[in-house]
């Protein structure tokens, strides 16, 4: 059996990781920012910017780096608009998000044009010449790019401060109660803030590794719902950073088992392997919102509402 | 020195009137620099977007044939919105809308059915679309799922099916391969409204929408709950008011208009069906829903200035060579003014010292 082969083994969990990378990127930034209490629906906008910023980046410089630079900055300048509009102006953020995502794909369609046709060098895998070449999980665990351990280690630094410093503290009693933590004299709206900038940062790199790492080129639209897709994430970890790992990589997983079922000519329409990721989306957010009982139990109590503070 | 918001004792009824002009003014402005920083002309470019499309009558008729699908969509999720639900896949319910009236359309080709065809396609879209609509609605009310995220997920799901369908059974077997399905009998079309324009039956039905809607909001009990239920939502619970039950049918009547109006958009100005034959209108209707302010004559309006975005986006890449995108650009730039033009009727910005106690000690 082809199946059981290390080798064919192997190459499906490694892609399997590529396919999740960004997804975990940009989920566990939007975490942070839901912890906060703001529901940014605009990850879908930041994360195409992202790429397409990116993918500029590092045509001109030729750096991977930059690139991821680029990215992320292009993602803080979206969410900067965000933040302007929810935290300044008190403006629903389900709105304030969707024109932020319309704004982004238009943008980024137009930054882009000129590079669509246009390719890059992806980012380079790390490569340690006894450990990479260990059978079976040499590959896996010291073959990947930058982003991969990034991403891991951002998690973990995600979890330290927010369970671990008093600054993660006052950020989720900001998120479950704006009224008290304000009343306890915590500055919300620039608590948010921050945590907005950090989510569209995590979403723009997110976005880089599309055309950094994922594929060597920019295509409008390249994103095709993944931004949407990491919003559910958020959920089905009940807005815990280490479920958002499992999350991802099970969303990872889905992709490539839809890719391979249709490398295999499975007499299944192309279609409907490809609409898998989202029709699992649906699924997933109907189960785990029926274990929770209630709507959102889990989530942060003040998540998505207006806070104006009284002077 | 900073801004702060301050909530005002009653809303600005000034400004409420004036906000959707005001955003259109700001994103006006916006686009000039925009074209400034793109090396065109800001007067040229903007007059070629905004101006000339309404000095002739092809362009003034393919307004109307525009606006026809966002109004329609854009007063089906007004409701939504008024009663606090959000509906954001109104795009796949009209892709479904779309395919479930072309079943019949493509069914019935070639066969001498009679004039009952296109009554049951119409039929058939707004039911496809209030099923569609169905399923996030059902999803949130029995289990608490996030209607915003399953709806937008089902616009990718709607969006391949449609795909399958040209691309597999129902291609046209003389099409040389294209993905689309044979033109429709003249049954299963809409039936012009003046001689050789596109100008369609469609347009008088999105008129009657939002007529109907008027009524709905201002005249009807159904209507009063739909908007305590979205501004009130304590108050419609001690009314005793069954705030499930509105979610159900905000979901199935955005539904069924944005169904009807992808079975109308394909049976009308498209003709067949194909992959993209939308712009991505139910997307556009959620800004007409806000720019009109959740009203339906305000939608009306909404719907022909943004018909009018998608007219001139296509003559500025024709005369000026400008990118499609911007039109997008400009969409969700008239999205951010005109919801932070919004948020000031409830509040107004007053300029405070950054000094705590400094304000006090000088008043």
């Amino acid at each position: 059996m082809q199946f059981l082969e290390p080798a064919f083994l192997q190459a499906v969990i490694l892609s399997v990781i590529a396919a999740s990378t960004p997804l975990l990127l940009v989920a566990v930034g939007e975490l942070v920012a839901e912890r906060a209490g703001v529901l940014n629906l605009g990850l879908e906008g930041m994360m195409i910017m992202g790429a397409a910023c990116s993918f500029a980046g590092a045509y001109f410089t030729g750096s991977i780096v930059v690139g991821a630079l680029a990215g992320i900055l292009a993602g803080m300048l979206l969410s900067v608009v965000f933040a302007a509009l929810t935290l300044g102006l008190a403006v629903n953020q389900v709105a304030a998000g969707l024109a932020l995502t319309i704004f982004g794909i238009g943008l980024s369609g137009l930054i882009g044009a000129g590079f669509v046709g246009e390719r890059i060098e992806t980012a380079p895998h790390l490569y340690l010449p006894a450990l990479t070449d260990i059978p079976w999980i040499g590959n896996i665990a010291f073959g990947q790019d930058g982003f991969v351990y990034v991403s891991l280690a951002l998690v973990i630094g995600i979890w330290w401060f927010l369970y671990r410093t008093r600054a993660g503290l006052v950020l989720r009693a900001v998120g479950d109660n704006h009224v008290s933590a304000h009343a306890l004299g915590y500055r919300v709206l620039r608590i948010r803030f921050l945590a907005v900038l950090f989510g569209g940062a995590c979403a723009g790199l997110g976005g880089a590794y599309l055309p950094l790492a994922y594929t060597p080129f920019f295509i409008p639209g390249m994103t095709a719902g993944r931004g949407w897709i990491a919003l559910a994430l958020v959920v089905f970890a009940s807005w815990l950073p280490a479920r958002v790992v499992i999350g991802a990589y099970l969303f990872g997983f889905v992709t490539i088992l839809q890719l391979h079922f249709q490398a295999l000519h499975v007499p299944v329409p192309s279609q409907f392997m490809s609409s898998l990721p989202y029709l699992a989306t649906v699924v997933v957010l109907i189960a785990i919102s029926r274990r929770c009982g209630l709507a959102g139990s889990a989530a942060p109590a003040s998540l998505g509402l207006v806070f104006v503070p009284d002077r | 020195m900073r801004l702060v918001l301050e909530r005002r004792a009653e809303r600005s009824t000034a400004v409420a009137v004036a906000s959707p002009l005001i955003a259109i003014a700001l994103t006006l402005l916006t686009m000039a620099i925009l074209f400034a920083a793109l090396g065109k002309n800001p007067v040229t470019a903007l007059s070629v977007y905004f101006v000339e499309p309404l000095t002739d009558s092809y362009s003034l008729i393919e307004l109307a044939v525009k606006a026809t699908p966002l109004v329609m969509i854009a007063i089906g999720l007004s409701l939504c919105y008024l009663a606090d639900v959000w509906n954001i896949g109104a795009e796949g319910q009209f892709l479904i809308g779309a395919v479930c009236g072309s079943w019949l359309a493509v069914r019935t080709q070639g066969t001498d059915a009679g004039a009952w065809v296109l009554p049951i396609m119409l039929m058939l879209g707004a039911v496809g679309g209030a099923v569609y609509a169905l399923v996030p609605a059902i999803a949130k009310v029995r289990f608490g799922a996030s209607e915003i995220l399953t709806s937008l997920m089902l616009v990718y799901v709607a969006d391949l099916l449609l795909d399958y369908l040209v691309r597999g059974p129902w291609r046209d077997p003389n099409g040389f391969n294209f993905p689309t399905t044979a033109e429709f009998d003249p049954v299963a079309t809409v039936p012009i409204l003046i001689g050789e324009t596109r100008l369609h039956v469609g347009a008088l039905i999105a008129l009657a929408v939002v007529a109907a809607a008027s009524i709905l909001l201002g005249r009807t009990i159904k209507g009063f709950k739909i908007k305590v239920v979205g501004a009130a939502p304590r108050a419609a619970r001690f009314a005793g008011f069954n705030a499930d039950r509105l979610v159900v049918l905000t979901f199935a009547m955005s539904g069924a208009l944005a169904g009807l109006a992808g079975i109308i958009e394909v049976a009308g100005p498209t003709g067949h069906l194909q992959p993209n034959f939308s712009p991505g209108y139910g997307f556009t209707a959620i800004i007409v829903a806000f720019l009109g302010r959740l009203n339906p004559i305000g939608i009306l309006i909404a719907g022909l200035f943004l018909a009018l975005t998608f007219i001139g986006g296509e003559q500025a890449q024709i005369s000026i060579k400008v990118p499609l995108d911007l039109t997008k650009v400009f969409q969700g730039i008239l999205l951010f003014y005109v919801l932070a033009c919004d948020s000031l009727i409830l509040y107004r910005v007053r300029v405070v010292s950054s000094r705590p106690g400094a304000a006090d000690a000088i008043s």
